[in-house]
């Protein structure tokens, strides 16, 4: 059983094994600097989803995650019956993306919204659920498609509007893992503790510069978390983000310096990790929940894996925001969950 | 650590590049005065045609939201804006753009709620806000004249 | 020459909307929302008159432009058909411009599919 300690943190006694985990990516995606540690990269943006003029890219996020849930089942050697519970989230209204993703699998479903921190949210509630012996095998898994997001938060992708320097680009990609109780042969990542976190809201209401307004919640949820778990950094060979790009990772450094706390030094961004800067043309980073799935279950779960990092602080972050609510003349509110990965 | 709204707010606006003004204005200004440019050779063809100074006009718009439909319609238009921006939003081609984009992207969602009723997202403030603004000027101008 | 002022005054109004953009962070539709109706009151004072005549479509390209359709449209309903105008002319010296632009968002929703941006 694990420990809740005030605060939102729950330690794990027998640190549930990440079992099988894999990531599902666009053709953009598989450009990038990552390419070789995704399990998938798809070469049309539609993913088979539809014929010609009748595509639906809504739906196209749906077989990305299925491609996902589907890669992970085969590298867990498992089937769908072997699955007592999914976890999933997206960014669509009303989570349709994983939910038309679990209508062709015969297994429990719950849809969450954490916004861009959905791939921490999941896998937290996984392993919470795992720790506590209410299951055999719990999957967590999160989508996010460019056209999909932009359709909704923004504009019409065909539309020519312009994009600012503080704005990032969502990832199209998924990932997925699978979460068992740990026995004496299971192999690692391994998860030790979790931090769910607060919802923070510092007022920032340009939403073309959500990086600055996540920071505020990857900054309260980490310090939390290293505080109930009486951590520091330095336990950690990374302090992971999901997407807080190049403004908010900076954002982020300077609420840690006035800790005196050099996170800059520790710290990697999936949205900055994804996508080559330069060449890619992404402005601050990538971002969405795919951006964090993607990096955390094709690139550090594989690290980890392999014993090439001990231990990760994945902390995701989330801006819990609507277009509808943002046009009321309301502001951002954050919000970012940590979980504590490892191999030892 | 406690930290106010305002000295987030600092921090952010500290770390937020703008964009690069001097080459966002140079593109704008080429990119405007070009399309102005194509504009004012069709007026000078359909001028030379015979037609009336109006439907001169009216027919250099015609072919203008023509043109940018068809861009809109090869992904051209929004290629084009990611580097002219206000000058390839601000002639009536970038208010075609505005019709024709949403108008294709909810084709998903069908012909009607889709197509017919998502064209003007985007570009219908323009209308009514313009119309509203030319009618209150009617009326001051019967009443004043 | 008449090429060089359209030129040089359709790029100046870009630059303009390119200042609102980069320095107030105002959305497209506003920005595009403030020149239409920038256009009709710069109409109405008598100032856009001399810069058409001056710049060609310098002046009626740029949305500003399509204030100056609207309220010329406008005074000149009023004059021949008085008060009644000031609810006609408006869309019907700009219905070309409508309806083509409504025409066109059919057919090439028709016949073109959307593209995606992600290559």
């Amino acid at each position: 059983m694990g420990r809740f300690i005030k605060g939102g943190t729950v330690e794990m006694y027998n640190s549930p094994s990440v079992k099988a985990f894999a990531a599902a990516v666009g053709k953009k995606e598989g450009d990038g600097p990552l390419a070789k540690h995704f399990d998938y990269i798809g070469e049309d943006i539609t993913f088979g989803a539809g014929s010609h003029g009748k595509d639906s890219w809504e739906k196209a996020e749906s077989v990305l995650q299925q491609k996902a849930l589907s890669l992970a089942l085969r590298k867990g050697d498992l089937g769908e019956n072997d699955i007592d519970i999914i976890f999933a989230g997206d960014l669509l209204n009303q989570c349709v993306a994983s939910g038309y993703a679990a209508r062709d699998y015969e297994i429990p479903f719950i849809g969450l919204y954490g916004a861009c921190s959905t791939m921490a949210e999941s896998l937290a509630l996984a392993a919470v659920f795992i720790e506590n012996g209410l299951g055999g095998n719990a999957a967590a898994m999160t989508s996010s498609h460019y056209c999909t997001a932009e359709r909704q938060f923004r504009f019409p992708v065909n539309y020519g509007s312009h994009r600012t320097p503080t704005s990032q680009w969502t990832a199209t990609a998924a990932g997925c893992a699978i979460v068992t109780p740990r026995m004496p042969e299971s192999p690692p990542p391994y998860i030790y503790s979790v931090t769910f976190g607060r919802v923070k809201d510092y007022g920032i209401k340009d939403a073309n510069n959500m990086g600055a307004a996540m920071a505020g919640a990857a900054y309260a949820t980490i310090s939390t978390h290293l505080t109930n778990t009486g951590k520091t950094i330095d336990d950690f060979d990374y302090i992971v983000t999901g997407d807080l790009g190049l403004v908010g990772s900076e954002v982020m450094y300077d609420l840690f310096d006035k800790d005196r706390i050099n996170i800059k030094k520790k710290h990697k961004d999936c949205g900055l990790m994804l996508y080559d800067l330069e060449t890619q043309d992404v402005h601050a980073g990538g971002s969405g929940c795919g951006c964090g799935a993607g990096v955390l279950c094709g690139y550090f779960m594989r690290e980890i894996s392999a014993g090439k990092l001990k231990n990760i602080l994945f902390t995701a972050t989330g801006a819990l925001m609507s277009p509808t609510i943002l046009q009321q003349g309301e502001s951002i509110p954050g919000i970012a969950h940590a979980i504590h990965i490892g191999n030892g | 650590m406690n930290i106010t709204n305002k000295e987030y707010g600092e921090i952010t606006k500290r770390r937020s590049p703008n964009t690069k003004a001097g080459l966002s204005f140079t593109k704008a200004f080429l990119f405007g005065g070009a399309i102005c440019v194509v504009g004012e050779a069709f007026l000078n063809l359909y001028t030379h045609l015979g037609f009336t100074r109006i439907d001169s006009g009216t027919l250099t718009s015609m072919t203008l939201i023509f043109i940018a439909a068809i861009l809109t319609g090869l992904k051209l238009y929004d290629k084009m804006s990611k580097h002219g921006g206000a000058g390839t939003l601000v002639p009536i081609t970038g208010f075609a753009n505005a019709v024709v984009a949403p108008a294709l992207e909810y084709k998903t969602e069908g012909y009607i709620l889709g197509v017919g009723a998502k064209m003007f997202t985007i570009a219908g403030p323009v209308i009514v806000y313009g119309i509203a603004a030319s009618a209150l000027y009617g009326i001051l101008y019967y009443i004043m004249r | 020459m008449d090429y060089l002022w359209a030129f040089l005054i359709g790029g100046g109004i870009c630059l303009i909307g390119q200042a609102l953009i980069d320095y107030t962070r105002l959305t497209p539709a506003r920005i595009l929302v403030i020149f239409v109706v920038a256009g009709v009151v710069l109409t109405a004072l008598g100032w856009y008159e001399p810069l058409v005549d001056f710049a060609g479509a310098g002046a009626t390209v740029p949305l500003t432009g399509f204030g100056y359709l609207l309220a010329e449209g406008v005074r000149r309903s009023v004059d021949s058909g008085g008060l009644l105008g000031a609810f006609t002319g408006g869309l019907g010296a700009s219905a070309a411009g409508l309806e083509a632009v409504m025409i066109m968002g059919l057919i090439v929703a028709v016949l073109f599919k959307r593209g995606d941006k992600t290559t």
